[in-house]
C-alpha cells in the first residue's frame, strides 16, 4: 500500500531550487543580484584601472574653482570670478526658465491647436491639422535651428532702429516702447519708486476683494437666484482702487523704457533673441504633441455631452470650456505631464542656439575648462532625474487630486 | 369655337427643380464649412492670408531655385541679385548628404538595397495580409542587412544565424524539462557555435566578401536609418523583457527594473550621447577600442528599451485579469502564460504605441551630431556647411533634412493610425 | 563591508592583469593604422573636403607622424571630436594623437596629464567687426554682444580682456563656426573672436569680405600644438620630431620637390644628412628605421609647403606667415636641431 503523505520538510533537494516555483523565484532574484554585483564591480574596477592609468582622480573640487566665463543671462548674481558651482546654478535656473515659460506656452499652443482641430470650420481645421503633422515629424533639433535661424532674419537688428545721414531708421519701436530685434524682446520696466508699496498692496487687496465679490455674486445665485452682474464690478474691483491711490500717491510707479545706447538696447526688460527662439521653439514643437493629446481628450468625451449642454441652451463656446473640457482633462493630463517632462528634457538642446541652460555650463563650458568628464556628466544626469521625478511627482498628486471619485 | 376655360391638370410631375444656389455644391459647403458665422468667417479671412502669405513668400524663392552650381558664389551670380534658393548644394552633395563622405561611391549600391529590403523584409510584419512565408526573409534580413552594409565575408552573419538556429534547436530539445533550463542551454550552445564559427569565419575570410567598410565610414541620412532601425529592434526584446520585469512578484528583480526605467526615462537622450561619447570609455577595460556608434547604439537602445518597456506594460496592464487566470488555470506555467498566452495580445494593443516610440527614436537619432557624428544633421553642420563653398547656405540644407524626416515618420505614423482602426474591434 | 573587501580583491586582480600595457607605437604598428583626433571641420586645419578626404594644415601633421611611423601618409583613421570630447578621446586611449588646434595651456599640460610636443601653429584670439560699425579697437566695444565659438579657451581670454579693461559685454557662445558666423552675419551679434586664424578663415568665405575689419587686438596667446598621453614618452618623442622634421626640413631647404635627390646619397650639410637618416642613426634612436622623416616630409612637404597649401596667402583662408615664419625670417617656427 502507498499513502501520499506531505513532502518533509527536510527532504529538500537541490533541484527544487530550480524546478519548484516557491523557491525558483529565490534563485531567479540571487542570481539576478549576483550578475548585478559582478556587473557594477566590473564597471567600477575598469573605471579605478582606467583612471590610474591616465594619472585622473574624481574629484568634485573644481566645482569650487573660479569658472572664468562669463554667462549672458544669469537669473542669480554671477561674474567670471565666481566658482563652477555657481555657473552650474545660473545653468540650472536658466533650464528651469526656459522650462517654465515653454510648458505654458505649449500648452496654450497645443490646446488651441487641438481645440481648433475640431472646429467645423474646415480650412481651419485642415491648418490645425497640417500643424500638428510637421511639428510631429520632423526632429526637435531641426526645428530649434531653423526657428532660431527665421527669428535672426526676419526680426531687426538694433542698429536697424538707428537713423543714419538723415534716412529714417528702418525699423520702428511698438507705441516707442516694444522693440522686437533678432537679439530679444525688449519692453518697459516699471520702476517702483518711494510710496509705489502702497499701490501694490491697494491692487492686491483689489484682487482678494474682487474673488470675495465673485463668490458673493456666486452664493447669491445658488441660494436666492437673484443674478447679479459679474463681469464690469469685478474690472472695477480690480482697476479703480489702485489707480485712485496710484494718483493720490503722486505717480510713484514710473515705467523704465529701452533706448538704443551705443550697441544694444539698454534699460527695460529684455528677453534674450536664444531664449526667445529656444522657448518657441520647444512651445511650437510641444505643442503640436499636445494638440493631439488634447483633440483625443475631447473625442473620448460622448457627443451626447454636447448634445445634452447643447439642449440646456448653453453657447458653444462655453459648452467647451464648462462641460466638455473640464471632463476631458482627465484623460488630457496623464499624457499632457509626460509631454512637459519630454519639453524639460528637450530644453538641453539648447546650446545649439546659444543659450546657456546646464547642459551649456555644467555640461558645456564647465566640462571643456576642466576635463572633469565623469563628474560633470554624473551632476548632469542627477538634475535632470531630480527635475523629471520632482514633476512628475508633483503632477502624480495634483492627477490624484481631479480623478474621477469613483464610489 | 367657344370662349371657355380649360380646367388645367398636369399630367406629369414636375421635374424636381435644382435646389437654390446657396444650399447646394461648393456654396453649401462653403458656407457650412467656412462662413458659418462671423467669428469662423473671420477665421478662414484670416486663414487663408497666412496661407497665401506663406506661399507667395515661399513659392518663388523654391521654384526659382538654382539645382546647377559648382558652389555659393556661382549660385548667387546665377541668380544676379534675385532671392531663389540654392539647391545646387543638394544636387552637388547629394552622396554626402545620404551615404555621409567616406562611403566608398562604388559601394553604395549596397545600403541602397539594404534599404529596399529593409522594406521588403519589414512588410509583413506590417502587414497582415501578406503570404506569411515572407516572414522567413524578415528572419533572415538582419544577417543579408549586416553583410551588406558592413561588407566582410558571408560567413561571418551566416556564423550567426546558424548559431541562431542551433540554439533554438537546443532550447526545444531542453524545452520539457523547463523553460529556464533551454534558455540556458540555448544560450551556451550558441555561444560556443559562435565562439567555434568565428574560427571558421575567419579562415574563409575570402569567401564571398565584400569589401569591409568600418562603421566609423557610415553617415548621412543613411546613419539616421541604421541607427534607427538597429536600435528599435534591439530595444524590442528588452524592453519586452524590462516590462514582465517590472510587473514581476519578485521584489528583486522588480526594482532592477523600475530603477533602470525610471533612471532612463528621467534623462535626457543627450547626456547619455555624452556618456557614450566621453563617459563610456572609462568604464571599459583598458585598451578595448571600442566603435563610437557601437556605444552609441547600446545607449540608445537602452534609452528606447526604456521607453518601448513602459508602452508594453501599459499593454499587459489592459489585459483583462481574466486572461491571466486563464492561463493559470490551464496548468501553463509562467513562461508558457506569457508566451502563448499573455504577450501575443499585449503586443498586438501595443502596436500603436511602439510604433510611436520608434518614430521618436528615429527623429532623436539626429543628436547624434551633437557629438561629433556626421548624420545627416551633421554633415550639414559641420562638413559641408564649414566647406569654402556652402558656407552660408541654410534653408536649403535644413528644409532638406526636414522633408526627409518629415515624409517617414509621416508614413509611419498614418500606417499606426491605419494599424489602429484594423485594431479597434469595439463598435461605437 | 564585505562587499568593499570583495571589491577590493578584484581591483589587486585588476591592477596585476594590466600591468603589461604596450607602448602606443606598438599599438599604431599593430594596428597599422594612426588614430589621428581632429577638429568636426575648421577649413584649412581640418576638414573633409567634397571628396570626403581629411584636408588641411593640422591634417598633414597626422599624416605626417604616420608616414614616419607607419611608412603611409594614407594610414590615418582621422577621428572627428568636439571641444568636450577631445581630451576623453586622447585619455581613454581612442585616439593616438590629438591635432586639434588645442591650447597648449599649463592646466592642460600638468593637470589633465597630456603632453604638448610641440607648437605648429601660433595663434592668438582677435576680433572681427562689421566696418560699418566705425569700431576701431576693442577697447571701444563697450556694451557690444560678442559672439564666441565654444570649446577652447576662447570664453575665458575674452572674460578676462573685457574684465581687465573694465567694459561690458554680452557673450552669446555658439559651438560650431558656421553657425556663430551665421548670428554675426544676420548682425545677431556685433562683434565676432575666436582665433585669428578661424577669423581669417570665416571671413574669406563671406559674400563681402571686404565689409568686414579684423581688430588690430590680439587679447591672447594660442599657441596650438599636437598632444599626446602623459607617460607614453617614446611615443611623445615619435610625434615631437615628427613635427619638428617638417620644421626642420623647410629651414634647411629640404622640399617635397627635392627630398629624392637630397636624400639619394649624403651631401655636404651634415644637418640635411643625418634629418633624411643618410648619416648617424636617429631614426633607430627613436625605435624608427633610418627614412622615418623622408617619409614624413614627403607625405606633405615641409612646414613652409603645408602652410601655404593649406592656409597661406594663396589659398582662400589667406593667412600669412606672421609670427609662424621660421625664426631666421622673423617668426617663432624653431626646431631644436637634429643632432
Amino acid at each position: 500500500m502507498t499513502s501520499i503523505n506531505d513532502p518533509k520538510p527536510e527532504s529538500f533537494q537541490l533541484s527544487q531550487l530550480i524546478n519548484d516555483t516557491r523557491y525558483r523565484s529565490y534563485t531567479f532574484q540571487f542570481v539576478a543580484l549576483i550578475v548585478l554585483f559582478f556587473l557594477v564591480g566590473y564597471l567600477y574596477l575598469n573605471l579605478v584601472e582606467n583612471l590610474r592609468t591616465a594619472g585622473l582622480d574624481i574629484s568634485y573640487e573644481f566645482l569650487g574653482e573660479p569658472a572664468g566665463y562669463d554667462i549672458n543671462q544669469r537669473l542669480v548674481e554671477y561674474n567670471s570670478q565666481s566658482s563652477h558651482w555657481r555657473a552650474s546654478v545660473v545653468g540650472v535656473l536658466n533650464t528651469l526658465l526656459v522650462a517654465f515659460v515653454g510648458c505654458i506656452l505649449a500648452t496654450i499652443f497645443g490646446v488651441t491647436a487641438g481645440v481648433l482641430r475640431l472646429s467645423n470650420n474646415w480650412i481651419v481645421a485642415k491648418l490645425m491639422a497640417v500643424y500638428v503633422e510637421i511639428f510631429r515629424n520632423v526632429p526637435v533639433l531641426i526645428w530649434i535651428l531653423i526657428i532660431n535661424a527665421i527669428f535672426l532674419i526676419a526680426l531687426p537688428q538694433p542698429k536697424a532702429f538707428k537713423s543714419r545721414g538723415g534716412n529714417p531708421p528702418e525699423a520702428e519701436m511698438l507705441w516707442d516702447s516694444f522693440a522686437f530685434t533678432g537679439r530679444g524682446i525688449y519692453a518697459p520696466k516699471p520702476v517702483f519708486e518711494t510710496g509705489s508699496w502702497v499701490v501694490v498692496v491697494v491692487f492686491i487687496l483689489s484682487i482678494i476683494g474682487m474673488f470675495a465679490y465673485r463668490r458673493y455674486t456666486k452664493l447669491a445665485l445658488y441660494a436666492h437666484g437673484r443674478d447679479l452682474p459679474r463681469g464690469w464690478p469685478s474690472l472695477a474691483i480690480l482697476f479703480v482702487p489702485a489707480i485712485l491711490v496710484y494718483f493720490v500717491m503722486g505717480s510713484p510707479i514710473g515705467l523704465e523704457y529701452p533706448e538704443l545706447k551705443g550697441f544694444n538696447f539698454k534699460g527695460g526688460i529684455w528677453a534674450r533673441g536664444s531664449f526667445v527662439a529656444l522657448t518657441f521653439a520647444l512651445a511650437i514643437y510641444t505643442g503640436a504633441f499636445i494638440a493631439e493629446n488634447v483633440r483625443a481628450g475631447i473625442l473620448a468625451i460622448s457627443k451626447g455631452q454636447t448634445e445634452a449642454a447643447a439642449a440646456l441652451g448653453i453657447r458653444p463656446g462655453r459648452i467647451m470650456s464648462l462641460v466638455i473640457l473640464p471632463q476631458a482633462l482627465r484623460v488630457i493630463i496623464p499624457p499632457m505631464i509626460s509631454n512637459f517632462l519630454n519639453l524639460t528634457k528637450n530644453s538641453s538642446l539648447a546650446i545649439a542656439v546659444g543659450y546657456m541652460d546646464i547642459t551649456g555650463t555644467l555640461g558645456g563650458i564647465t566640462l571643456n575648462q576642466t576635463g572633469r568628464a565623469i563628474e560633470a556628466i554624473l551632476l548632469l544626469m542627477a538634475f535632470y532625474l531630480a527635475i523629471s521625478l520632482g514633476i512628475s511627482a508633483i503632477m502624480n498628486v495634483y492627477n490624484n487630486s481631479i480623478k474621477l471619485k469613483e464610489r | 369655337m367657344s370662349d371657355q376655360s380649360i380646367a388645367f391638370v398636369r399630367h406629369e410631375t414636375l421635374p424636381p427643380s435644382p435646389p437654390p444656389a446657396s444650399e447646394t455644391g461648393i456654396v453649401k459647403w462653403m458656407r457650412e464649412n467656412l462662413f458659418s458665422s462671423v467669428t469662423n468667417s473671420i477665421l478662414t479671412l484670416a486663414a487663408l492670408y497666412g496661407i497665401y502669405s506663406i506661399l507667395s513668400g515661399s513659392m518663388p524663392w523654391i521654384l526659382g531655385g538654382i539645382w546647377q552650381a559648382p558652389s555659393l558664389q556661382a549660385c548667387r551670380e546665377i541668380l544676379a541679385g534675385d532671392s531663389a534658393g540654392c539647391f545646387a548644394v543638394l544636387t552637388e552633395r547629394w552622396h554626402q548628404l545620404i551615404f555621409g563622405f567616406k562611403y566608398p561611391q562604388e559601394a553604395y549600391w549596397r545600403p541602397t538595397l539594404a534599404f529596399v529590403l529593409l522594406i521588403v523584409a519589414v512588410a509583413p510584419v506590417l502587414f497582415a495580409n501578406l503570404p506569411r512565408r515572407m516572414l522567413i526573409l524578415t528572419g533572415l534580413y538582419p544577417f543579408i542587412g549586416f553583410w551588406l552594409i558592413w561588407g566582410g565575408t558571408i560567413m561571418a552573419p551566416l556564423m550567426g544565424l546558424v548559431g541562431f538556429i542551433v540554439a533554438y534547436m537546443v532550447f526545444q530539445r531542453l524545452e520539457r524539462s523547463s523553460f529556464a533550463m533551454g534558455a540556458l542551454g540555448g544560450l551556451v550552445a550558441a555561444i560556443i557555435f559562435w565562439t567555434l564559427g568565428g574560427y571558421v569565419s575567419d579562415a574563409m575570410s575570402g569567401f564571398l566578401a565584400l569589401e569591409q567598410i568600418p562603421s566609423r565610414d557610415m553617415g548621412g541620412f543613411m546613419l539616421n536609418i541604421i541607427l534607427g532601425t538597429v536600435c528599435v529592434s534591439l530595444s524590442l526584446p528588452i524592453g519586452i523583457l524590462l516590462a514582465l520585469g517590472r510587473q514581476s512578484n519578485m521584489p528583486i528583480i522588480k526594482i532592477i527594473c523600475v530603477v533602470f526605467i525610471e533612471f532612463i526615462r528621467g534623462v535626457p537622450l543627450i547626456t547619455l550621447l555624452f556618456v557614450a561619447n566621453v563617459v563610456l570609455a572609462y568604464f571599459l577595460p583598458p585598451g578595448t577600442t571600442f566603435d563610437l556608434i557601437l556605444r552609441v547604439i547600446i545607449m540608445i537602445t537602452m534609452f528606447s528599451s526604456a521607453y518601448i518597456a513602459e508602452v508594453i506594460r501599459g499593454g499587459l496592464a489592459a489585459l483583462p485579469r481574466g486572461q491571466y487566470e486563464a492561463g493559470d488555470s490551464l496548468g501553463l506555467d509562467y513562461a508558457q502564460s506569457m508566451r502563448l498566452i499573455i504577450l501575443p495580445q499585449a503586443l498586438k494593443i501595443s502596436i500603436p504605441g511602439i510604433v510611436n516610440v520608434a518614430v521618436g527614436l528615429f527623429k532623436d537619432t539626429t543628436l547624434v551630431s551633437v557629438i561629433s557624428m556626421f548624420d545627416l544633421v551633421g554633415m550639414i553642420r559641420g562638413p559641408i556647411l564649414a566647406s569654402t563653398e556652402w558656407n552660408g547656405v541654410y534653408w536649403e540644407l535644413f528644409g532638406f533634412a526636414s522633408l526627409l524626416f518629415f515624409i517617414i515618420c509621416y508614413g509611419i505614423s498614418q500606417y499606426s493610425q491605419w494599424l489602429e482602426r484594423q485594431l479597434a474591434t469595439d463598435h461605437r | 563591508m564585505k562587499k568593499s573587501v570583495i571589491i577590493g580583491a578584484l581591483t589587486v586582480a585588476g591592477l596585476a592583469a594590466s600591468a603589461a600595457v604596450a607602448g602606443t607605437m606598438d599599438d599604431v604598428k599593430a594596428r597599422g593604422k594612426l588614430n589621428c583626433g581632429v577638429t568636426t571641420g575648421l577649413v584649412g586645419f581640418a576638414a573633409p573636403d567634397a571628396n570626403g578626404e581629411w584636408q588641411g594644415f593640422d591634417v598633414g601633421v597626422c599624416r605626417a607622424v604616420a608616414a614616419a611611423v607607419l611608412g603611409d601618409p594614407k594610414a590615418v583613421e582621422f577621428v572627428p571630436t568636439t571641444g568636450k570630447t577631445r581630451f576623453t578621446a586622447l585619455a581613454s586611449g581612442e585616439i593616438d594623437m590629438l591635432a586639434r588646434n588645442t591650447t597648449w595651456t599649463f592646466s592642460r599640460d600638468v593637470d589633465l596629464k597630456f603632453e604638448f610636443t610641440g607648437i605648429n601653429y601660433y595663434d592668438g584670439q582677435g576680433f572681427m567687426v562689421p566696418k560699418d560699425l566705425g569700431v576701431g579697437s576693442a577697447k571701444d566695444l563697450d556694451g557690444a554682444t560678442v559672439c564666441i565659438q565654444t570649446g577652447t579657451t576662447t570664453e575665458l581670454n575674452l572674460a578676462d580682456f573685457f574684465r581687465s579693461n573694465n567694459i561690458s559685454y554680452e557673450p552669446v557662445p555658439i559651438e560650431t563656426n558656421a553657425e556663430a558666423q551665421q548670428q554675426y552675419l544676420a548682425g545677431a551679434c556685433d562683434v565676432y573672436t575666436t582665433d585669428a586664424s578661424g577669423l581669417a578663415a570665416t571671413r574669406a568665405t563671406f559674400e563681402d569680405p571686404s565689409a568686414h575689419v579684423v581688430l588690430p587686438e590680439i587679447v591672447s596667446k594660442e599657441p596650438l600644438g599636437p598632444l599626446v598621453r602623459h607617460g607614453d614618452n617614446n611615443w611623445g618623442d615619435v610625434v615631437r620630431w615628427s613635427l619638428n622634421a617638417l620644421i626642420a626640413a623647410e629651414e634647411l631647404g629640404v622640399t617635397s620637390a627635392n627630398i629624392a635627390e637630397l636624400s639619394a646619397a649624403a651631401t655636404n650639410n651634415p644637418e640635411v644628412n643625418r634629418l633624411l637618416g643618410t648619416e648617424g642613426n636617429l631614426g633607430e634612436m627613436l625605435g624608427l628605421d633610418a627614412e622615418w622623416a623622408k617619409r614624413a616630409i614627403m607625405a606633405g612637404g615641409n612646414y613652409g609647403e603645408l602652410f601655404e597649401k593649406n592656409i597661406g596667402e594663396n589659398t582662400p583662408i589667406g593667412l600669412a606667415r606672421g609670427l609662424n615664419a621660421q625664426w631666421k625670417n622673423g617668426g617663432l617656427i624653431y626646431t631644436p636641431p637634429f643632432r
